[in-house]
């Protein structure tokens, strides 16, 4: 009895873990049990989906590399000075986080298309980003950022700040601290954002295909042709999905690897 | 190594050690600057602190900044390390300008050169060792940082360590790599905060004896900061007293502790400090006759000290005997107050001995006179100490 009452509470944990773990699984897991390794291979084999593949890695890798060289510094700012509308700032850059994919596509229309904000300005300069593989970039910048810059901040913001004070001392000017003593030690809470937002860059659907459109070879990533066979080819659509899972799952898990203690020590 | 240099320093005669950084502004500097040393007048606020006040450390030489915790003693060590920039103010350290409000200048931490300790050492936890000591050597070619950081450890007796990272030594290893790395790119003045404070109880004695030996060999002022009297005495060849942002008392610690300015710096010294008013004898008159206080709840005490009014009168423990309450009075003791055993608590081969005047007072004695009084919480005895040994303060 007394056994029982002491135990409700630890079951009751596991019950729902239990349930959180089944819903959350079963999804990725019946893409795997739905195509066979024949249909996956198939899937490979056809030049659409390589295709979209190649683009996928190569937009989310750009878009990727523009959020680390921006955003790593604006986050290392934005946590380690005090300043009037910094909570403000930080809260707007958190935004697109919270924004339906629909709202921001419309709204980077809004800004970068023809008859855009900016819609002139990038004309004159002979940039064309709407319906262009540049705009995918875009696109995938604007909603993967703040996953990066959040994680930075906090990242930046766990640094010890006498490490940066020691570095001072020690002769080593703002530059240099921030490159020889916060960034190493923020490397970890770093990385980890930089998975997430390359997650979230590689699963981008909708704010892509309001601004970019759905062009093979030269907006078509792997979400859209997902959804682009999905009405006439499941099993196509199935294994197309199932190759993405794999591919995002491989990324974060390396990137989660290289990023454990130690492991970059040869960066160091 | 290098006493030529500090008799140089000692005597006035230049910049000695604190040559080679950036020694062509000497000449910029008045005279009132002095050689080698380290100057500083600072008036800022800090939340609720006013920190007001004037210091000046020669070199060779290590100042202690002693007081409580929130007196800004750790305000003023990163104001002179550039971490913080104080309102008004100037400092000079070896002919150069550090900061000067009404000049407009203000140098960064990293062209100061200044050796900072930080409190919990503040390693790097991401570099091992030896690379947190070559940290402050880039000016070195690359090839030769790793010999000069094995070097210092090696003086610092922890070249075994070199490739360890800082997360799994003890706090005395910390301690040292800290001094090392501190020490390394050779600077112009050290700041040592609280250097003894993160280590256990065992290895604090040996750290602090290493620390005093450093930094008698030591040729650049040092700046040490701590709420420990009797470390402010090890290791300070003079003691500025800290309380509420001011300096209120510096000297030698003997000085301190024999003349305190205030019941502040008596009780910080470590003494009892008991309250009460002046009965007799305020300005100690011609023939000698000790001042007399009625102390605050019962009592009277007697001093040498002139007070009047209301007055602080303090006594170190290691003044006050104990004996078996009616005991004959003798010898010169003329203080003679009954009190009551609160604690006895013994601290190395010495006895503390907590008593109820009523007001607390604190007796240190031999554990032969525990036996011999069979001192325990509740026992009566008498505390007795001499006229000589009370000092009296305003209040």
């Amino acid at each position: 009895m007394s056994r029982a009452r002491r135990l409700w509470f630890p079951a009751l944990l596991f019950a729902a873990l239990a349930v959180a773990a089944a819903f959350l699984v079963l999804p990725v897991l019946a893409i795997f049990l739905q195509t066979s390794p024949g249909r996956l291979l198939d899937s490979l084999g056809d030049a659409s989906a390589r295709e979209a593949l190649r683009l996928s890695l190569v937009t989310t890798a750009i878009a990727i590399a523009v959020v680390v060289v921006v955003g790593t510094p604006a986050a290392y700012l934005l946590s380690t000075r005090r300043f009037r509308g910094r909570a403000l700032l930080a809260t707007l850059l958190e935004l697109p986080l919270v924004l339906p994919p629909a709202v921001a596509g419309i709204g980077l229309l809004a800004a970068l298309g023809p008859q855009g904000l900016l819609g002139g300005l990038l004309d004159e300069l002979g940039i064309a980003l709407v319906l262009q593989t540049a705009g995918v970039v875009v696109a995938l910048v604007f909603v993967s950022a703040p996953f990066h810059l959040r994680a930075a901040q906090s990242a930046f913001a766990a640094v010890d700040r006498r490490w940066l004070e020691a570095s001072r001392t020690l002769g080593a000017g703002e530059a240099r601290t921030f490159a020889r003593v916060a960034v190493p030690a923020a490397l970890p809470g770093l990385a980890a954002g930089l998975a997430l937002a390359w997650g979230r860059a590689l699963g981008e659907f909708g704010a892509t295909l309001m601004f970019a459109g759905s062009f093979r070879g030269i907006t078509q990533t792997v979400p859209l042709a997902i959804y682009d066979r999905f009405a006439t080819d499941f099993d196509g659509a199935l294994a197309l999905s199932a190759v993405l899972v794999a591919v995002s799952a491989a990324l974060l898990l390396s990137v989660k690897l290289l990023a454990r203690d130690g492991a970059l020590d040869g960066l160091r | 190594m290098g006493s030529a240099e500090r008799a140089g320093a000692d005597a006035g005669a230049g910049a000695g050690a604190a040559a080679g950084r950036t020694g062509a502004a000497a000449s910029a500097a008045g005279p009132a600057t002095g050689g080698g040393g380290l100057r500083a007048r600072l008036r800022t606020q800090v939340g609720a602190l006013a920190l007001d006040i004037a210091l000046a450390v020669p070199a060779g030489r290590c100042v202690a900044l002693a007081g409580p915790s929130g007196a800004g003693k750790t305000t003023v060590l990163r104001a002179l390390a550039g971490l913080l920039t104080p309102a008004e103010g100037r400092i000079d350290c070896g002919g150069d300008t550090w900061l000067d409000r009404d000049r407009g200048i203000a140098l960064a931490p990293e062209r100061r050169g200044c050796g900072y300790l930080f409190q919990d050492y503040a390693l790097f936890g991401h570099l091992s060792v030896w690379r947190n000591v070559a940290y402050g050597l880039r000016e070195l070619p690359r090839r030769e940082r790793r010999a000069r950081a094995l070097a210092l450890l090696e003086r610092f007796g922890v070249a075994a360590l070199a490739d360890r990272r800082p997360g799994g030594l003890s706090g005395g290893e910390r301690q040292r790599v800290a001094l090392a790395r501190a020490l390394a790119p050779r600077p112009r003045a050290l700041l040592l905060d609280e250097p003894l404070s993160a280590l256990d109880a065992r290895s604090r004695g040996r750290a602090a004896r290493e620390l005093a030996r450093l930094l008698a060999e030591l040729e650049v002022p040092a700046l040490l900061v701590t709420h420990d009297f009797a470390e402010a005495a090890l290791l300070g060849d003079e003691v500025a007293v800290l309380d509420g942002g001011r300096i209120v008392q510096r000297g030698t610690a003997a000085e301190l502790a024999a003349r305190p300015a205030s019941g502040f710096v008596a009780d910080f010294t470590g003494a009892a400090v008991l309250t009460g008013q002046v009965r007799a004898g305020g300005a100690q008159d011609a023939a000698g006759a000790p001042t007399v206080i009625a102390l605050d709840g019962g009592g009277e005490v007697r001093s040498t000290d002139a007070g009047e009014g209301a007055v602080a009168v303090s006594v170190h423990p290691w003044e006050v005997a104990l004996e078996p309450p009616g005991a004959p009075a003798g010898g010169s003791a003329s203080n003679r107050l009954a009190a009551e055993v609160v604690s006895v608590t013994a601290v190395g081969n010495r006895v503390r001995v907590g008593l109820a005047l009523p007001q607390p007072l604190t007796a240190e004695v031999t554990e032969a006179s525990v036996a011999r009084l069979e001192l325990a919480p509740g026992a009566r005895v008498l505390a007795v100490w001499k006229a000589a040994a009370t000092r009296v303060t305003p209040r």
